[in-house]
């Protein structure tokens, strides 16, 4: 279905005391995985607008993360919640334009947890390369 | 591209981080890329950019290229952001105007043998952090005074020597404590390796100090009940659980004069409640009205409210002139106000019975090292006299297995980790048989002897001359003989490559130590994470082993992971220092991530304040209209709020709507309009 040489646009919004902390982890511990994924950096997953996620969608993204604290770890209480709260909202969003579900993703990475980012990193790469280019950039031009 | 107020002039600079980052990706031609990008009016790159001449070359920049704005490519924010933004300080920029992009943690270290694929990430990545730094605005750090007291959770020997040090610093220190008496887990031991120093006797100076200290505030019997604030202003209340006895203190303020517990003990002899006494592990027997041991600190006795029956044989015993007891006494609630805090919650040992293989809690003769360390102790309950507990007999063939639970992966209560201090300990034990007890023979399984401190290998080499055997061979199982109440310990000798069969008299298990029961809701109060084994997280295994990710709150003992007494107590007085640099320096700087109401666009619709956990959003009246405002000292600076507005009128200081959105655009349009 995809070409073998396509490289998935992935955009991951990630925040800054579990999940990125758990990504620097991975690097300190040279867990190797797919260079497909972009992240950007927040304070809380709860910073995450639904309408950043749509944006991306728009751009063209072929995939995207979301990932924070475990329940109960946020760094701001409850963060976390309430993000994950917006994903349902949002995948509803994605499967009514007719975009795969599947191309968003929440995750929960502690900042112990190199090797689970190393596996999530993994994971989001290969669901979205068996997914293929979003459907989203044909109708565009 | 969105529109900039001033013309972007961008300075990018890349880390080699020596091959770090030079090893895997093409430094060459990311700089060649960044050069290119919009707004980036210079691009240079160093070995080491973090070096001083490293920062000077960005110094230098600023005033040379009339930068506004400054992009370093190298490791992960969570390290080096302080150092670069004071470099961008010191070349005059305002230290906001800065944005890292993370090519080592996140890209080169994780790709290690994909060229092209790390390259082209790096570039990416500085393209999404110009993108950003393109719209970066002039920001100025929030100072709040700090709090001149600090809280220390856990009065065991690592919160009391942090508790001492801070107070002497002359710090107003609440030192809080779950059980009766301050003292912890040391108070249980007998003797302390490697020098056999009586432990009590070196506890107990320390647990009077904490007692006496004008500087100290101590709570026994008292949980934290909950947390607010951040770092310089915590809010805590501390639920002080019912006792049941007046202090002194308490006596006189309810008009009882000279009343109070003295401690004679006269309650307790009439207490008609007999209940196994959790501090000699249960081998002993306590009354409902209790001192937890003979030296506690408070003298104070306590009432168990799960076994009183209320009888008040003891209010007369105790007579009408110290009136210390209320049976109906009820927990109380106090609020403290503290700049920072000190965790120091210690540890408990796993289920070990749960290891069926070695019959714990099924044959008498199998006992749990900290029940040696009871049953030994001259003022435990056989007055210190080594007993079997099935006949009373005394015991000349003791098995010791070690690593029970430790260094284990099969999974169920099993950690995989090294527990740390029971080589040592079984070593003390044995050395301790081989001296009370003439001719008995300790016999030691171990898998190795992890002696590792000072003087350590040193008292190892001791106890074997001494005839200790040792036996390397993880423990397979333990029978019983049902008539003799004798042990026979299977093994494989792995260094004569045999099984062997040995008859003990006695056995004792090293049982692994895990994180305590209620160190997660604790952690889930202060804010602090977990390792992967359950141990809270320090700030940095290396560079900041004291600290946490949450400001102001600190770590001390085995709460961060297992470590013998003098480790504990050396953490301990790491972390009273840390935790007295900000009261001693009066204020602290929070990162300005406020969140702002834009008031044109607001409607006023009041969605917003649910979302946020702190309460720093209410709806006012401004000019006609109601619309959302800020408490700038509640706000944290998670964004959730920002994240969820219909209206996009929340504006979240450096990471605003436009400047997320243009990193997005960056990457997926690459400068181009779809």
């Amino acid at each position: 279905m995809t070409d073998e040489n396509w490289n998935p646009k992935i955009i991951a919004i990630i925040c800054n005391w579990c999940s990125y902390a758990g990504a620097d982890l991975a690097g300190g511990a040279r867990i190797q995985y797919p260079p497909d994924v972009r992240a950007i950096r927040v304070m809380c997953t709860g910073r995450v607008d639904p309408l950043f996620i749509m944006k991306a969608f728009q751009d063209g993204a072929d995939g995207m993360l979301i990932s924070g604290c475990h329940f109960g770890d946020c760094h701001y209480l409850e963060g976390n919640y309430k993000c994950a709260k917006r994903m349902f909202l949002v995948k509803t969003l994605l499967k009514n334009i007719g975009l795969n579900d599947k191309r968003l993703r929440m995750t929960f990475v502690s900042a112990s947890e190199g090797a689970k980012w190393g596996e999530v990193m993994e994971d989001v790469v290969k669901t979205v390369k068996e997914l293929g280019p979003s459907p989203i950039k044909k109708y565009q031009r | 591209m969105a529109d900039t107020k001033e013309e972007s002039r961008i300075g990018v600079f890349i880390c080699h981080c020596g091959t770090n980052i030079a090893g895997s990706l093409s430094i060459e031609d990311v700089k060649k890329y960044a050069e290119t990008l919009d707004g980036v009016v210079v691009a240079d790159d160093y070995q080491y950019m973090c070096s001083t001449p490293g920062q000077s070359k960005i110094i230098d920049a600023i005033k040379e290229h009339n930068l506004n704005g400054v992009v370093v490519a190298a490791c992960s924010p969570r390290l080096h952001e302080p150092t670069f933004r004071t470099a961008t300080e010191e070349g005059g920029l305002n230290k906001f105007r800065f944005e890292m992009a993370n090519i080592r943690d996140q890209n080169s270290w994780v790709h290690m043998h994909d060229w092209e694929g790390a390259t082209e990430k790096a570039k990416d990545q500085v393209l999404i952090a110009v993108a950003k730094c393109r719209m970066l605005e002039d920001l100025q750090p929030k100072s709040v005074p700090v709090e001149h007291a600090a809280l220390v959770l856990g009065a065991g020997i690592g919160g009391m020597q942090a508790a001492l040090d801070l107070a002497s610093a002359g710090i107003k220190t609440y030192l809080v404590e779950k059980l009766p008496t301050v003292g912890g887990r040391m108070s249980q031991l007998d003797k302390t390796f490697p020098t056999l120093d009586c432990s009590q006797c070196i506890l107990t100076p320390k647990m009077v100090d904490v007692g006496r200290h004008p500087n100290i505030e101590l709570r026994t019997y008292t949980e934290v009940e909950k947390v607010e604030g951040y770092i310089g202003n915590f809010t805590i209340t501390l639920r002080k659980k019912a006792r049941g006895v007046l202090d002194p203190t308490e006596a006189e303020a309810r008009g009882y004069v000279g009343g109070g517990c003295n401690g004679c003990g006269d309650c307790a002899e009439v207490c008609p409640v007999i209940k196994p006494n959790p501090f000699e592990m249960g081998m002993a027997p306590r009354k409902a009205i209790y001192i937890y041991h003979a030296q506690v600190m408070p003298l104070l006795y306590t009432i168990d409210f799960d076994s009183c029956v209320k009888c008040g044989l003891c209010v007369d015993a105790c007579g009408p002139e110290k009136r210390a007891i209320d049976l109906e006494s009820v927990d109380t609630f106090e609020e403290i106000k503290v700049g920072t805090c000190i965790l120091a919650i210690g540890y408990d040992y796993i289920p070990i019975e749960e290891k069926r293989e070695w019959g714990y809690k099924q044959f008498d003769n199998v006992i749990t090292g900290l029940e040696f360390e009871r049953l030994i102790c001259a003022s435990g309950p056989t007055t210190g006299h080594l007993i079997r507990p099935s006949d009373g007999q005394t015991p000349m063939k003791v098995g010791f297995v070690l690593c029970a639970g430790s260094r284990d992966n099969t999974g169920g209560v099993a950690k995989p980790y090294c527990s740390r201090f029971c080589c040592m300990y079984c070593l003390k034990h044995a050395h301790q048989i081989m001296e009370k007890i003439p001719g008995a023979v300790p016999y030691l399984f171990y898998m190795d002897i992890r002696a590792f401190g000072k003087m350590y290998e040193e008292f190892y080499y001791r106890v074997q001359s001494e005839g200790a055997k040792f036996i390397r061979g993880r423990v397979a199982n333990i029978l019983e003989d049902p008539t003799t109440k004798n042990l026979t310990v299977y093994t494989e000798d792995t260094l004569l490559g045999r099984p062997v069969a040995m008859e003990m008299d006695m056995v004792v298990l090293a049982a692994a130590v895990q994180p305590k029961a209620d160190a997660e809701k604790i952690r889930q109060m202060f804010g602090v994470s977990k390792s992967q084994d359950g141990w809270l997280l320090e700030a940095h295994p290396k560079l900041n082993p004291c600290g946490t990710t949450t400001a102001g709150i600190y770590l001390a003992g085995v709460c961060q992971g297992p470590k013998d007494i003098p480790d504990t107590v050396a953490q301990a007085e790491g972390a009273a220092s840390a935790a007295s640099i900000p009261i001693h320096t009066g204020e602290v700087q929070l990162e300005p991530y406020f969140a702002q109401c834009n008031e044109e666009i607001c409607a006023g619709c009041g969605m917003c304040l649910n979302q946020c956990p702190y309460g720093a959003l209410a709806l006012v009246e401004k000019n006609g209209r109601t619309v959302m405002e800020v408490t700038e000292a509640k706000c944290k600076g998670c964004g959730t709020c920002g994240g969820f507005c219909p209206g996009g009128a929340i504006k979240m200081q450096h990471f605003t709507s436009p400047q997320i959105c243009a990193q997005i655009d960056a990457f997926l349009l690459k400068g181009e309009d779809y």
